[in-house]
């Protein structure tokens, strides 16, 4: 196991401090629920250094707020050399005409402050160009100089949640397995990295395969499946002291597999498989009392709280084939909502409990979809030689998941897509990668 | 000589060159470190022609059984190979088996360990039957994260919906 890990013990953006005190919303809106074709133009001026010492880390914040907008697939970056202004003033009134000419429908402007202290302070305003307003306040954060892309992606959360009027995703960080190796030999480690693949750390060495972490919705714990002891088995990681434990005692020759917290992080639901049978369980983590939900000699496996905890989606082959039900939180009978044709696991309800996502198998091709809690509106985001295990941002708009290539030579890495099907994108990680699944909202 | 060797010899010649022949092919073979040190030995090896060795185990005998598509049922190739395999675990009462459950890469992670750990079940329910104490028997599942063959194409498929049983010294639990 590996040790010393600032990992999230990442120093806390410490302050968000209001500049001003004028909170007015401008008309500048942009509805994304259908998905956005016509992205919106922003400009963005180098974030000013208020001293010397703050000049790279100005570059670096404004670059990686530029990333996390123009990712989106939402927005779209006016070119600094088409810029009229220069902004060289943090407090010098915007010229909006000058902006208005370029087209730039949101302008954003910002200072970093380096203190000798090893701190940063960030200052941002954004502005509605064609109303010629600011849209929402001014801020300031301080921190840790380390935290810089946190407050990068802090500033660009506070933007497009003003623009979008949905929570942001950028101050987030996805759980994941680094794959090492040949098809047939794979080495495999838990391992963490910012929503944008940047600060990968490693949680495991290669010596146990690792399997499907999650986060606790508080995110300051991990679970997933590992080979440690020779059977698979859930445990249970502390991510400030990168310990893990077995989740509980299980008799040799049980494996458990497939674990997920309970909304509020109490309780963990996972699969026991006892004799080739495989059910679904759940545990409370502060009595150790385990309930089992499912009785079938059928696969039980995958399951997903909704996210008011009264609920949970999982996928059976008790019709022949993997298709998805959902059950009341306390097990009992479960009603079948894939309708589609084909095979449909690895259900994940969404945060913002509208819809599930989910892996569906047919003809040969894999594709990550999304349906109602119903099973209705059923719709299909990718399609490739395997596509599977969807993750859901925390604002329900965006989903992660894996892309295995086929063939000797075929490697799986992540890849995110928003719930329209749009802005399919691969995310930047170091080697191949697979299982990713996303924190809470760091804040 | 009993009838049952010398049936076992009879058969020998035929397995030996289908084990060889799939030996050519399987280098990624997974099992414990035990079992890939005994597969090294090959088929030809001293050790493999003493019937009671688990190198005969793997080569004549036959170590693993195939499944069809999402299937943990046994096939009548599969029982048979089985029914081998109980005859030398009852024979060789010093060795315990490990059975590994696999899956081919066409499903889903989690899926796929449950249905490795239904078909190692299948497998050690079956040699359960032709009288080998359970406590000899373990099971594991690998899903489909030890293919033996990496091909993305039905003939690896095939290959890697296995049931392996990896033979190691001790009575078992």
């Amino acid at each position: 196991m590996l040790k010393s890990l600032k990992l999230l013990a990442i120093a806390a953006v410490a302050a968000l401090v209001p500049l001003t005190a004028s909170a007015q919303n401008g008309p500048l809106r942009l509805e994304i629920t259908e998905g956005v074709i016509e992205p919106l133009p922003f400009a963005l001026p180098q974030f000013i250094a208020e001293n010397g010492a703050a000049t790279d880390v100005a570059a670096d914040i404004t670059r990686v707020i530029a990333a996390d907008l123009r990712g989106t697939g939402l927005f779209r970056q006016i070119p600094q050399d088409a810029y009229i202004s220069s902004v060289t003033n943090f407090s010098s009134p915007v010229q909006y005409a000058d902006w208005q000419a370029i087209n730039a429908q949101a302008l954003i402007t910002g200072s970093v402050e380096s203190r000798g202290d090893g701190t940063i302070v960030v200052r941002f305003r954004l502005f509605d160009v064609f109303s010629e307003a600011p849209l929402g306040e001014g801020l300031q954060f301080s921190g840790s100089a380390d935290s810089w892309r946190r407050m990068a992606h802090t500033v660009a959360d506070q933007v497009y949640e003003r623009i979008t009027g949905e929570t942001g995703y950028f101050d987030t960080r996805v759980v994941f397995i680094h794959e090492e190796g040949p098809k047939n030999a794979r080495l495999k480690r838990l391992a963490v990295m910012d929503y944008d693949g940047a600060n990968v750390q490693f949680l495991t060495d290669s010596r146990s395969l690792v399997l499907a972490p999650r986060f606790s919705p508080q995110g300051d714990r991990i679970i997933y499946t590992s080979y440690e002891s020779g059977t698979p088995r859930v445990y249970l990681m502390d991510v400030a002291t990168v310990t893990s434990r077995p989740l509980e005692a299980i008799p040799a020759g049980n494996m458990t597999f497939s674990p997920r917290f309970s909304p509020d992080g109490t309780q963990v639901v996972f699969s026991l498989e006892d004799g080739g049978n495989t059910d679904i369980y759940l545990l409370d983590l502060a009595t150790g009392t385990r309930t089992r939900l499912t009785s079938a000699p059928s696969i039980e496996t995958a399951p997903s709280f909704s996210p008011d905890g009264s609920r949970i989606v999982f996928e059976s082959d008790r019709s022949g084939t993997q298709q998805i039900y959902v059950m009341n939180a306390s097990g009992g009978e479960a009603t079948r909502i894939s309708q589609g044709s084909g095979r449909y696991g690895t259900p994940v309800w969404s945060p913002r409990g509208d819809y599930i996502a989910f892996t569906k198998q047919e003809g040969g091709r894999f594709h990550i979809g999304v349906m109602r809690t119903n099973g209705s509106e059923e719709r299909l985001l990718t399609s490739s030689f395997l596509d599977e295990g969807p993750t859901w941002a925390p604002n329900g708009r965006v989903i992660m998941f894996t892309r295995e290539t086929a063939g000797a030579n075929g490697a799986p890495a992540v890849y995110s897509v928003d719930i329209s099907g749009r802005n399919l994108q691969r995310v930047a990680t170091p080697g191949m990668a697979s299982d990713p699944a996303w924190s809470p909202l760091l804040r | 000589m009993t009838p049952i060797l010398t049936t076992r010899f009879a058969a020998r010649a035929a397995l030996v060159a289908a084990a060889l022949s799939l030996a050519a092919c399987s280098q990624g073979g997974f099992g414990g470190d035990d079992a890939i040190e005994l597969r090294g030995g090959g088929a030809g090896s001293g050790a493999a022609s003493d019937p009671s060795s688990p190198a005969y185990f793997n080569s004549v005998v036959g170590d693993r059984v195939l499944f069809e598509v999402d299937q943990s049922t046994l096939t009548a190739a599969a029982r048979a190979t089985l029914d081998a395999q109980a005859r030398w675990l009852l024979d060789n009462p010093e060795y315990s088996a490990l059975i590994e459950g696999h899956a081919d890469e066409q499903g889903t992670r989690e899926y796929n360990l449950a249905l490795g750990a239904r078909r190692a079940s299948a497998v050690r329910d079956y040699l359960v039957t032709q009288g080998v104490p359970d406590s000899r028997l373990r099971t594991i599942s690998y899903g489909k994260e030890r293919p033996l063959e990496i091909c993305s194409e039905e003939a690896c498929y095939r290959q890697n919906r296995r049931a392996v049983t990896v033979i190691s010294a001790g009575p078992g639990v």
